[in-house]
C-alpha cells in the first residue's frame, strides 16, 4: 500500500541555478499523479527530490519539507533509507547489463542482504507478472542478460526491479519517452493497474498520457508549480491562463 | 550545363497518420493536440537552387578516396602479422644452435653455466612469471582503490593533481625506477621492511633472512610501482565511461555508496579493468632494466622472496654484451624466444580466465 506525499516549500538548486521555487502540493496515496510542463520546467528535478536523487548530482541541493506518510525525508531519514521505500523508473531503460533478468529483478533485495532463495523466486515472479513481462521472459530468466531484451521490455524489467522491493511510492521520470507507441501503451496499462497499490508519480512530456493515466495533474513552468488539480479539471477548465496556453499547444 | 534538379517536396498530409493504439483519443484530448502548426501553408522550394545545394551536388562521390583509404588500412593491419612473423623467425633462426643442442630440455633445465656451455631457462622463466604475478597482486588493489578514490571520493581540487601525478609515474624511464630502487627501496627492504616481514610472515617460508635488499621481493615491488599507473589510469577511464544512469539505477534501489560502486561501476567496468590488469601484466613481464638493478641476478629457483632471482629479460640485458661463443649467444637468443612465449602464454591464460568468468555470468552479457 502506498503513502501520501506532502510537499511544502520545496526549493532545489543546481549549483547557483535555482531550478525549483517554493513548490507545495499534496500527492494522494494509491493514485497516479502526473507532472507536465515544457522541457526544463523542473518537473524531473521535482520527482528526483522525492527520493533524494537530486542531491546525487554534482553541486545539487534541495531545501524544504517532504512528508512521505509521516516521515520527513529530508530530516528523519538518510537517502539510502528513503530510496528503499521509493522505487524509481528512469527515462532511459537502465537494466544492469552484466546481470541476468532474474538478478536484475532481485538486485534490490540482494543488495540489502536478502538471501532466501525460495522467497526471491516468488518475488521475481510476482514482480515480473506485475510488470507484464513474465510471459515474455520466463523461459530465459537466468540465461538472458538484462540488456539483451528490447527497449520496451527493458523498461518493464526496470519497473519489475523497482516493484521487487515493494515500495510505497513509485516515481517515474518520463518512463515511456524513449519507447515506441506499442510499448508506451503497455507501460500505461501497467500504471493503470499498479496505481491502486502504489502511490505513483509520473513525469511526462505527453499530455494525452497524463490524461489517460493520472487522477491528478500538476503543471510546472520555469521551476514553479503553476497549477495542481484533478486531471479532468486541468484539461477542460484550467484556472490559470498559462496552463490553458500550454495544454492548447500555444507554447511548449 | 549541369542544372541541378529540384525535387518537389511531398505534399504534407492534412492529418498525421494515427498510430495504432488501444485508446482512441476522446474529443477532449483531440482539442488538446497542438493546432497552430497544422494549418500553416506548406513551404515552397525556391526556384533557384541554394549555394549549399549546388556545392553538395557538385562534390564527387569520394568512392576512389574511400577505396584508397581502405587499402591503406588493410596494409597497416597486415603489417602487424608481418612484424610478429619476422620477430619469431629471427629469434628461431638465431637460436638454432641452442635449440639443436638442448631441445625442449632448455625450458626445463635449471643450470645456467656459460663456462661449461650448459644452458637452461627455467630459473629465468620462474623469476619472470613470479615477479610479474606478485607485482600484479600488489598493484591491482592499490590501483583500483586509487581509481575509485579519484572517481567518486576525491575532492574536486585534488582530482587533477592526483591524476596528473599518476600519469607522470607512467612516463618515468625505467632506469630511473631502477636507480630509485637501488638507493631507496633496497635499503628499506633490507633494514626496515625485512625484519618486520620475517617476524610476522617468516613462518610461510616466503620471507627468510639473509636479506640483502636486492632480491625477488624488491623486483616485485618495483614492478608493482611501475605497472600501478597503467592499471590505475586505464581502469579509471573505464569506470568513468560507465553511464551515470547505471549508478542512478543502483542508488534508486537504496544502495549505499560502496554498493553503488560495486554493482553500478566496478561490475559494469570489469572487462575494461581486467584489460588494464592484463596490460600491466604485459609490461611487468617484459620490464628489463629496473628489475635487473634490484633482483640480485642469481639464476636459482627459490621459494624465499628474500633470495635473489633472475628474469628472462634481465639475463639478456646482463650477458648479451659479454656472451662469448656461438652457443652462449644462441642460448641467450632462445631466452628471448622463451620470453616471447611466456608473454603469449600468460596473456592467453589471463584471457581464458576472463572468458570463463564472463561465460558463467549471465549468458549473453558482455
Amino acid at each position: 500500500m502506498g503513502v501520501d506525499i506532502r510537499v511544502e516549500n520545496l526549493n532545489a538548486w543546481y549549483g547557483p541555478v535555482h531550478t525549483l521555487h517554493d513548490v507545495s502540493l499534496h500527492i494522494p496515496a494509491n493514485h497516479a499523479t502526473a507532472l507536465i510542463g515544457p522541457s526544463g520546467c523542473g518537473k524531473s528535478t521535482f520527482v528526483r527530490c522525492l527520493n533524494r536523487m537530486h542531491e546525487t548530482s554534482p553541486g545539487a541541493r534541495a531545501d524544504g519539507t517532504v512528508l512521505m506518510g509521516d516521515i520527513d525525508i529530508y530530516k528523519d531519514a538518510t537517502p539510502v533509507e528513503i530510496r528503499r521505500r521509493v522505487g524509481m523508473v528512469f527515462q532511459r531503460p537502465n537494466p544492469f547489463p552484466t546481470m541476468s533478468i532474474y538478478d536484475n529483478v532481485a538486485s534490490g533485495l540482494k543488495l540489502n542482504g536478502f538471501r532466501k532463495k525460495r522467497v526471491l523466486d516468488e518475488v521475481v515472479e510476482r514482480s515480473l507478472k506485475q510488470a507484464a513481462l513474465w510471459d515474455e521472459v520466463k523461459d530465459d530468466l537466468k540465461k538472458k542478460s538484462g540488456a539483451s531484451i528490447s527497449g520496451g521490455q527493458q523498461q518493464r524489467l526496470c519497473i519489475a526491479r523497482a516493484l521487487a522491493v515493494d515500495p510505497e511510492v513509485l516515481l517515474m521520470d518520463e518512463p515511456a519517452s524513449a519507447l515506441d507507441p506499442v510499448s508506451t501503451a503497455k507501460i500505461e496499462d501497467l500504471i493503470f493497474k499498479l496505481k491502486s497499490q502504489y502511490t505513483i508519480v509520473i513525469v511526462t512530456h505527453n499530455m494525452q498520457q497524463a490524461a489517460r493515466v493520472a487522477e491528478n495533474t500538476g503543471f510546472f513552468l520555469m521551476g514553479k508549480l503553476v497549477e495542481f488539480a484533478p486531471t479532468t479539471k486541468i484539461f477542460t477548465n484550467p484556472s490559470d491562463k498559462r496552463t490553458e496556453d500550454y495544454i492548447t499547444g500555444r507554447f511548449g | 550545363m549541369n542544372e541541378p534538379k529540384i525535387i518537389p517536396l511531398p505534399p504534407v498530409p492534412e492529418e498525421p497518420p494515427s498510430a495504432p493504439h488501444r485508446i482512441t483519443p476522446s474529443p477532449m484530448i483531440k482539442t488538446m493536440l497542438p493546432q497552430t502548426e497544422m494549418g500553416s501553408p506548406v513551404a515552397v522550394a525556391p526556384v533557384t537552387p541554394s549555394a549549399v545545394r549546388m556545392f553538395l551536388q557538385a562534390k564527387s562521390s569520394g568512392r576512389m578516396a574511400d577505396g584508397a583509404f581502405a587499402s591503406l588500412m588493410v596494409v597497416c593491419a597486415l603489417s602487424i602479422f608481418a612484424i610478429v612473423i619476422l620477430i619469431v623467425s629471427v629469434l628461431v633462426s638465431h637460436s638454432q644452435l641452442s635449440i639443436k643442442a638442448f631441445g625442449w630440455h632448455f625450458f626445463s633445465t635449471r643450470t645456467w653455466d656459460p663456462v661449461s656451455g650448459d644452458f637452461g631457462a627455467l630459473p629465468f622463466i620462474y623469476g619472470t612469471v613470479l615477479s610479474s604475478l606478485l607485482a600484479v597482486l600488489m598493484a591491482v588493489p592499490l590501483a583500483l582503490a586509487t581509481s575509485i578514490f579519484l572517481l567518486d571520493i576525491c575532492p574536486k581540487f585534488l582530482q587533477a593533481p592526483i591524476s596528473f601525478l599518476t600519469e607522470l609515474l607512467a612516463a618515468i624511464p625505467s632506469v630511473v625506477y631502477g636507480l630509485w630502487g637501488v638507493f631507496v627501496l633496497v635499503p628499506i627492504i633490507r633494514d626496515q621492511a625485512g625484519p618486520v616481514l620475517e617476524k610476522y610472515l617468516g613462518w610461510t617460508g616466503l620471507f627468510v633472512e639473509p636479506n640483502f635488499g636486492v632480491n625477488m621481493f624488491a623486483a616485485s615491488v618495483i614492478l608493482a610501482i611501475m605497472i600501478f599507473p597503467v592499471i590505475s589510469s586505464i581502469s579509471r577511464d573505464v569506470m568513468r565511461a560507465v553511464p551515470v544512469h547505471q549508478r542512478e539505477a543502483v542508488l534508486a534501489l537504496g544502495a549505499t555508496r560502496w554498493e553503488m560502486l560495486r554493482i553500478g561501476v566496478l561490475r559494469n567496468a570489469r572487462m575494461g579493468i581486467i584489460g588494464s590488469v592484463i596490460l600491466g601484466l604485459g609490461r611487468a613481464l617484459g620490464e628489463t632494466i629496473a628489475v635487473t638493478m634490484v633482483i640480485g641476478n642469481h639464476a636459482a629457483i627459490m621459494k624465499n622472496l628474500f633470495a635473489p632471482g633472475y628474469t628472462l629479460a634481465s639475463v639478456i640485458a646482463n650477458e648479451f654484451s659479454e656472451a662469448t661463443g656461438d652457443l652462449y649467444l644462441s642460448a641467450l637468443i632462445e631466452i628471448g624466444l622463451a620470453l616471447f612465449l611466456v608473454t603469449i602464454i600468460v596473456n592467453a591464460i589471463a584471457r581464458l580466465l576472463v572468458w570463463a568468468v564472463v561465460r558463467d555470468n549471465a549468458g549473453s552479457a558482455h
